[in-house]
């Protein structure tokens, strides 16, 4: 299998991409299945954009660990960023939800690229402690600083406008799930090209072997602060989604816990493969609705035994699981 | 001054023991332990049982929590860790820390999540005064048995053959192994050795920081920052940074308490890049 892949990729790298990144009737189906909880489930839609933020999210960790490699336990850093941004502007009148988003991106990127550059100097264990340092760092920033993020109490008078000027976000989530799966499915379809193009095969050289890929002439830092920034504006993007459809923003967002849930989802699903993150977000949120109905304190222990028994027994999360029973034609690699 | 310095390096020691165990293990076979501050807690628990149900004296709770502690660790690495020493460090990251999501919520079943008190023996109870400066006599007690163990270990290491067991497995486990060293052997006893440490540690734990089931969580980042600034398999570098983590955080949180945590971070960033293997390291995990 690999040395076929191998060779065909070396006789005609663009039709070998062509065919990697051709639209698969599943994938088709998973999206046409994503408008279903309008019909069959609609009390559960803010739920389901609760869903589609995660998934976002798990997404641009995805874009950075699955594809390059780089194992971050910091990344709610930029999604706290992106949420405090969106909430912040919309306390003095620029509460246009698309002005946030862009804001909230614009400013995770900014700090992402900034930080990119200690990133790319890194691997291993000093790569995960500074991954960690720096979200702890910024959320001990914004318990510091009061005045701006209304500290433990979280941020007050967020004010939201109406989507486009027109659809208020309603208490049932219609507006929240439809925004939020529009928004998750425009970013999908800018990750997919990314990861499917020359630069995206690149970081996939360099998650294999780090060393290598400046040989033959992909310089890998450079390479790794263009992933990570843009991942950082993703996660940007996901916080200001969450702030908008719940009109709340609290210390939570750029938490450890937060860094370690979305970590959880992607390993969950399986890791470089853009649909893990999605469906380890599913699997993840509504396991979480219904086991902590069932006692919130213990939610934790289920998580634990999940991440045990992915680890031992599905090294590749549910999709590498699947991909194995499903035929080759059908399954992504 | 003085008192933070005196307060700081009792913290200090207090992460040293928590620690140095996850430094030897993690520079040996490269196995990324999220579980260590599990291990530490379960100590914390076998005393405040022992003390609070059977009415034991805490001292000598002390080396039944080292025990334990060990042993229930090296029943996990022979178990499970033991499989994944191959695999990659982010699924060593994800198998622990499921393991530490688990004991956290399993604690929280077994004892509440109340903070857990243990009464002190008298003899540890007072203080002693110089001026102004007060030392509590636990502190001293903590202090003492922090530099009792570092300097046994490093007796063990430095001058016995399974010290130089230890020291040539973490340099170059494949010539080790080559050697005829029993690799795996000596790395579950170092393992048990460690973990018990971190057992004492979270017993010594209970009376400076309280004992609650958050505490595996809590002090794993402690333990970690402490483990990547000291550099992997270095006893000294673990001293050293202990040390100096426990003096700033006091000192932190006494001069600036508005900044919190803050201090500690930025500190071992700085130290990071400008030193990515630690202070005392070799080599990188």
């Amino acid at each position: 299998m690999t040395a076929t892949t191998v060779s065909d990729a070396a006789a005609s790298p663009h039709r070998y991409l062509a065919g990697k990144t051709r639209w698969r009737p599943v994938e088709v189906l998973f999206w046409l299945a994503t408008l279903l909880p309008f019909w069959l489930v609609p009390d559960y839609l803010s739920l389901a954009s609760q869903i589609a933020i995660s998934a976002l999210f798990a997404l641009s960790l995805d874009l950075i660990l699955g594809y390059a490699g780089i194992v971050s336990i910091g990344h709610a850093a930029f999604f706290g960023l992106g949420a405090y941004t969106a909430g912040i502007i919309s306390k003095y009148g620029f509460g246009q939800p698309l002005v946030g988003l862009v804001a909230g991106a614009a400013v995770a990127a900014v700090f992402g690229y900034l930080t990119s550059f200690i990133i790319a100097r890194f691997r291993g264990l000093a790569l995960i402690m500074i991954t960690l340092g720096i979200g702890l760092l910024l959320a001990q920033a914004a318990n510091s600083l009061g005045w701006l993020t209304g500290g433990n109490d979280g941020l007050q008078g967020i004010r939201i406008k109406p989507l486009l000027g027109y659809f208020d976000f309603d208490l049932y989530g219609y507006t929240a799930y439809s925004y939020a799966l529009a928004v998750l499915f425009l970013l999908f379809l800018v990750a997919r090209r990314l990861t499917g193009s020359p630069f995206g095969l690149a970081l996939r050289g360099i998650r294999e072997n780090a060393v290598r890929m400046p040989a033959i002439g992909a310089s890998s830092p450079s390479h790794v602060r263009k992933i990570y920034t843009i991942a950082a504006a993703f996660a940007g993007v996901a916080g200001a989604l969450l702030t908008e459809t719940t009109s709340t923003v609290a210390l939570d967002t750029l938490g450890f816990e937060r860094s370690a849930d979305v970590l959880v989802m992607l390993i969950l699903g399986g890791t470089g493969r853009l649909y893990g993150g999605l469906v380890g977000a599913i699997v993840y949120m509504v396991a979480r609705d219904q086991l902590s109905g069932l006692d919130p304190r213990y939610w934790y222990f289920w998580i634990g035994l999940l991440l045990v028994a992915v680890v031992l027994f599905l090294p590749n999360g549910i999709l590498g699981g699947l991909a194995r029973l499903v035929p080759a034609g059908w399954s992504r690699r | 001054m003085i008192g933070v310095l005196f307060d700081g390096f009792a913290y200090g020691m207090l992460l040293f023991l928590l620690s140095v165990g996850l430094s030897v293990t993690l520079g040996m076979m490269n196995f990324v332990n999220l579980a260590h501050g599990s291990f530490a807690m379960l100590g914390g628990y076998v005393t405040v049982t022992l003390v609070n149900h059977f009415g034991w004296p805490f001292l000598a709770t002390l080396p039944i929590s080292f025990l334990v502690a060990g042993l229930a660790s090296v029943v996990f690495e022979r178990l499970i860790f033991q499989r994944l020493y191959r695999r990659s460090d982010l699924d060593q990251v994800m198998l622990t820390i499921g393991i530490v999501f688990i004991s956290v919520a399993g604690a929280a079943y077994v004892f509440g999540t109340m903070q857990q008190p243990v009464p002190m023996p008298p003899r540890l109870d007072g203080a002693v005064v110089l001026g102004d400066l007060r030392f509590p006599y636990y502190r001293i007690f903590l202090i003492a048995t922090g530099l009792v163990v570092a300097a046994l270990l490093i007796v063990l290491l430095e001058y016995t053959r399974f010290g130089a067991r230890i020291r040539a497995a973490v340099d170059n486990q494949r010539m080790a192994r080559g050697l005829g060293i029993d690799v795996s052997l000596v790395f579950a006893a170092s393992f048990a050795l460690g973990s018990g440490l971190a057992g004492l540690g979270g017993s010594l734990a209970i009376e400076m920081v309280g004992l609650d089931p958050s505490f595996a969580l809590t002090y794993l980042i402690y333990v970690l920052i402490v483990v990547a600034m000291g550099g992997l398999g270095s006893i000294m570098g673990s001293f050293a940074a202990a040390v100096l983590i426990g003096v700033t955080d006091m000192a932190g949180k006494y001069y600036v308490p508005q900044l919190g945590s803050f201090l500690i971070y930025l500190v071992m960033l700085a130290l990071l890049m400008w030193r990515p293997i630690g202070i005392f390291g070799k080599r990188a995990a």
